[in-house]
């Protein structure tokens, strides 16, 4: 028996060192993604009694601040002076339920918190001080609130960004919610504040210029257009698309319309310009393939989560397989590729990826890390962070990116954005129309880039509006384009800086 | 043999009484700032416990392994610590579970002398093991906790008869496994491709087993099903060396799961949050998200006895006090509690394998299954390395049952290896003691 009784003593040995094996993991090979990990609220725990410091916009508007208070249960509560309309990028800051947003992503910051900020000096080690950090955001006051009125009591998104430096001018999504309603003094105001906001079907705490994602439509053409042409497949001269109303994939029976019957070919430009889905479908089924447009569409920010300092952002999404080469250039699923080739199937984009989409054709193909931080200053007025612009990938050559802005500009010359016309000012876009699931809303999107005409494009953008079902992208774009427009019209104008905060 | 057992006992005790009291101070420091008068008598009553038990193993079982008070001493006063620094107020209960687990270790030894004594009990054992199984389905006594029907209260007292209920069983199995293991090794009838012993000798196994296990599905407590479990398959096999019960016992482990899985909704719930907890990290799996977050908080290191935030962890005080302690101490110290384990594991089989008795090899190795396996079941729920099953950490969690069961399990070890040594001493002195037990003895 004593064999077997050892052998009882090796399994538990074995169970025993299976704890150990992962409690390493947990502790120590994980242990940074834990601690960083969105429902992770344990920092937060730790600095909600600290000082915070100052968020404020580009032009000196205060978001954040705290504000000290006699009695009660907590030293300090957090007061945002703009109410709703920053709080899908401030966040909220509440000691019952965490925070979002910048007070989330700089808490330790914004605490002084970080190792750089406690060790500053050498007494840091022995005296604990105030060493709470300001915030300068990149977002600019006037542009975010030109945002918002453009929108209206409409559901959706305006993400705006400096296509050159990856800069978030504005980010705006209606519905929005008060994050001052999160952390007043009151707790069971504050629960049932709580509580209506994660109820309320219209889900405003969701954030969904960057965390939802919506089928892209016909503003995906842009994408596969650059794709096209970076692929070689396609040129300014050739091919020329048939005329044609729609476009059977291979290896399918059902035929892809262009919108309203409409019959529609030629070649790159003209094509783009009247928004043609069958010329579209069959480039990226026929001319491009899965392989290059699987390969080429993480360049835009598909597939792959965009480096963005706001947590977690959605991933977007291009659909990846498309089964087995069944003839020369022909797939099982080349029908799904015809339909992903126009932003359908199972495409889906956040706002904010497509506004990295227009960014990265506007400056010449290359993707900067988009972002909303421009600096950390300590108390004592030391940078201890500045943001320089950096390149998070290239997505296409300069000489592709010239031609699909050829296009682009064309849409607002003779397409369906015209009304983006502004006088010495060089404007691109595309317009798009989507249905949401069930057919009960409609998205209508328009996404480009504007600069002063001669110089490079300064301002990128994205506007998704959600519109009664059933609508064309004629009206889509007419629903979109002039919140696009307002919005870009403030953010060319030289930023004002506000003083006195 | 016996003296210098006593000594290395008593040397360990005052190193584990130190460690207790450092720990008890850093965790008041760190948390509060100052010292609890009054805890710090509750303290110094614990460490007198040490004291008493010491004694009691001198004049009651003199020739006794001296590792085992030691470890369950260490263990029991870190939990003490960990609990006084929770909570304030659980501190004095503690203590005062603490002192009825040692009056019943010593109890125990005054009680039972002789361990083979329980052997002619064993049906007496198994009536009373799945009697106390049932209590806690009785109208008028029973009580459910959190979900599970497992707690009987009398007047102001409640109890969880399961832990006192698998130290029972765990005598039956013994007793009944020396009396028939040649007749279950032997292979007389097949089912398909396995060869079983005659049904006549493996029903009251089966019988005994699934009783017990329908009870616990009954009252949906799976971490006590699971022990089980584990205990029938192990006593069955280290008894008969038959490699088909081990078959058998995981075909009848994987339908029994199969079929709870299917059956019942926490069971399912359970499953689906071992495997990925994340979905539901504010809802039903926010216990193992909690406690992977503090632990990733406690890094190698860490935070420091009492400068933890365990309030954030759920059921810290019980389940998932190993949490609290992966927290303020870091791997280093999780790590050390895991080795005390098995350092207590590796004092009870070496007690099983040192014994010339079948029935006192069955029994240490059955109470130091239990232990072992109940100590990585609840570890192995709070590091998602199997699904969360409700049981205590034996010695460190709050409540008296299970102290008091553990206190008893570590008693029947001691007067296991104490009788052993005893028969080794007279060996060597010449005597003859083999009278009683020669046959057994050559078993």
């Amino acid at each position: 028996m004593n064999g077997r009784i050892s052998k009882v003593g090796l399994v538990l040995l074995g169970c025993f060192v299976a704890l150990f094996v992962q409690l390493n993991r947990i502790q120590v090979f994980q242990a940074n993604g834990l601690n960083a990990h969105a429902e992770n609220l344990r920092s937060l725990d730790r600095s909600y009694e600290r000082n915070r410091g100052i968020v404020a916009t580009a032009d000196g508007v205060v978001l954040a601040r705290s504000v000290e208070r006699s009695g009660g249960d907590v030293a300090r509560r957090r007061e945002f002076p703009e109410g709703e309309l920053f709080a899908q990028i401030t966040g909220f800051y509440s000691f019952e339920y965490g925070a979002d947003g910048v007070e989330r992503a700089f808490s330790d910051e914004l605490a002084g918190l970080t190792d750089a900020q406690r060790y500053d000096q050498f007494s840091d080690f022995f005296v604990d001080r105030d060493r709470s950090a300001d915030l300068t955001l990149t977002v600019r006051h006037d542009v975010q609130q030109a945002a918002r009125s453009a929108l209206g009591d409409r559901k959706g998104s305006v993400v705006v960004l400096d296509p050159r430096t990856g800069a978030v001018l504005a980010l705006w999504s209606y519905p929005s919610y008060d994050p001052n309603r999160l952390s007043g003094d009151d707790i069971e105001a504050v629960r049932s504040a709580w509580a209506e906001l994660n109820a309320d079907a219209q889900q405003p705490m969701l954030g969904r210029a960057y965390r939802e994602r919506y089928p892209p439509g016909s503003t995906f053409k842009v994408v596969t257009g650059a794709i096209g042409v970076q692929s070689g497949a396609i040129t300014a001269l050739g091919p020329v698309f048939p005329m044609a109303s729609s476009y059977t994939p291979p290896a399918s029976r059902n035929p892809i319309s262009n919108f309203g019957g409409m019959s529609c070919g030629g070649t790159l430009v003209e094509v783009f310009t009247v928004s043609c889905n069958s010329a579209f479908a069959q480039m990226g089924a026929e001319y491009i393939g899965p392989a290059k447009m699987v390969s080429t569409v993480g360049g835009f920010g598909f597939n792959t989560t965009v480096p963005f300092d706001l947590p977690s952002p959605a991933i977007s999404v291009f659909p990846v397989q498309y089964g087995a080469e069944i003839s020369p250039g022909v797939y099982e699923d080349s029908a799904r590729l015809a339909q992903a080739s126009i932003g359908q199937n199972d495409v889906a984009a956040t706002p904010l990826t497509m506004a990295v989409v227009a960014a990265a054709i506007a400056n010449d193909g290359a993707v900067m890390n988009p972002h909303v931080l421009q600096r950390i200053e300590s108390r004592d007025g030391k940078v201890l962070f500045e943001r320089f612009p950096t390149r998070w990938q290239r997505a296409v050559s300069p000489a592709t990116a010239a031609l699909i802005r050829q296009g682009m500009a064309a849409v607002v010359s003779q397409g369906t954005a015209s009304a983006l016309t502004m006088d010495g000012v060089e404007v691109g876009a595309k317009t798009g129309t989507a249905e949401v699931g069930d057919a009960s809303a409609t998205i209508a999107w328009v996404i480009g880039y504007a600069g002063v005409s001669g110089g490079a494009p300064s301002v990128a953008f994205a506007v998704i509006v959600e519109a009664d079902p059933g609508i064309g992208e004629q009206t889509g774009g007419r629903i979109a384009v002039p919140i696009a427009r307002a919005v870009v019209e403030q953010a060319l104008k030289p930023m004002q800086p506000v003083s006195g905060g | 043999m016996g003296p210098v057992r006593r000594t290395t006992e008593l040397g360990l005790l005052l190193l584990a009484a130190l460690i207790v009291a450092c720990g008890y101070t850093l965790a008041s420091l760190g948390g509060a700032g100052f010292l609890f008068d009054d805890l710090v008598w509750l303290l110094g009553g614990l460490i007198g416990l040490f004291a008493v038990g010491h004694l009691g193993i001198r004049r009651l079982a003199p020739n006794a392994d001296g590792l085992l008070l030691p470890l369950a001493g260490l263990l029991n006063g870190l939990g003490y610590v960990f609990i006084a620094r929770m909570n304030t107020g659980l501190a004095a209960a503690q203590a005062t579970w603490s002192l009825v687990g040692m009056a019943g270790f010593l109890v125990t030894l005054v009680l039972i002398r002789r361990t083979r004594s329980l052997e002619s009990y064993r049906y007496s054992f198994a009536a009373l093991g799945i009697g106390l199984l049932l209590l806690p389905s009785l109208p008028l006594i029973g009580r459910e906790i959190n979900g599970a029907q497992i707690w009987i209260s009398v007047g102001p007292m409640s109890f969880q008869p399961a832990e006192a209920a698998k130290l029972a069983l765990a005598a039956f199995l013994a007793g009944y496994l020396v009396d028939k293991r040649e007749l279950l090794a032997l292979s007389t009838r097949r089912f398909g491709p396995l060869y079983l012993p005659d049904p006549r000798h493996l029903g009251p196994l089966l019988v005994a087993w699934s009783v017990s296990l329908l009870v616990m599905v009954n009252q949906k407590d799976l971490g006590s099903s699971l022990l089980f479990f584990a205990l029938f398959v192990v006593l069955v096999w280290v008894a008969t060396g038959r490699a088909a019960y081990l078959v058998l016992g995981g075909l009848l482990f994987g339908a029994g799961a199969f079929g709870a899985y299917h059956l019942f909704g926490h069971v399912r719930d359970r499953i689906s949050i071992w495997l990925d907890p994340w979905p539901v990290a504010k809802g039903a799996g926010y216990q193992v998200v909690e406690a992977a977050f503090a632990m990733a908080d406690g890094g190698l290191t860490g935070t420091g006895l009492g400068l933890g935030n365990a309030s954030r962890i759920p059921a810290r005080e019980t389940d998932f006090i190993f949490a609290v302690v992966a927290e303020e101490l870091g791997l280093a110290g999780a790590t050390a509690v895991l080795l005390a384990y098995l350092l207590l594991i590796g004092c009870g089989l070496r007690i099983a394998m040192q014994t010339e008795y079948a029935f006192e090899k069955l029994f240490a190795t059955g109470l130091t299954a239990l232990l072992g396996f109940q100590a990585f079941v609840i570890i192995a729920g709070v590091t998602r390395v199997l699904p969360l099953t409700g049981v205590t950490l034996p010695f460190m969690s709050l409540g008296g049952s299970s102290l008091l069961a553990n206190y008893v399990l570590i008693a029947l070890l001691v007067r296991i290896s104490d009788e052993t040594a005893q028969r080794r001493v007279a060996m060597l002195d010449g005597r003859t003691v083999l009278s009683a037990g020669s046959a057994e003895l050559l078993s």
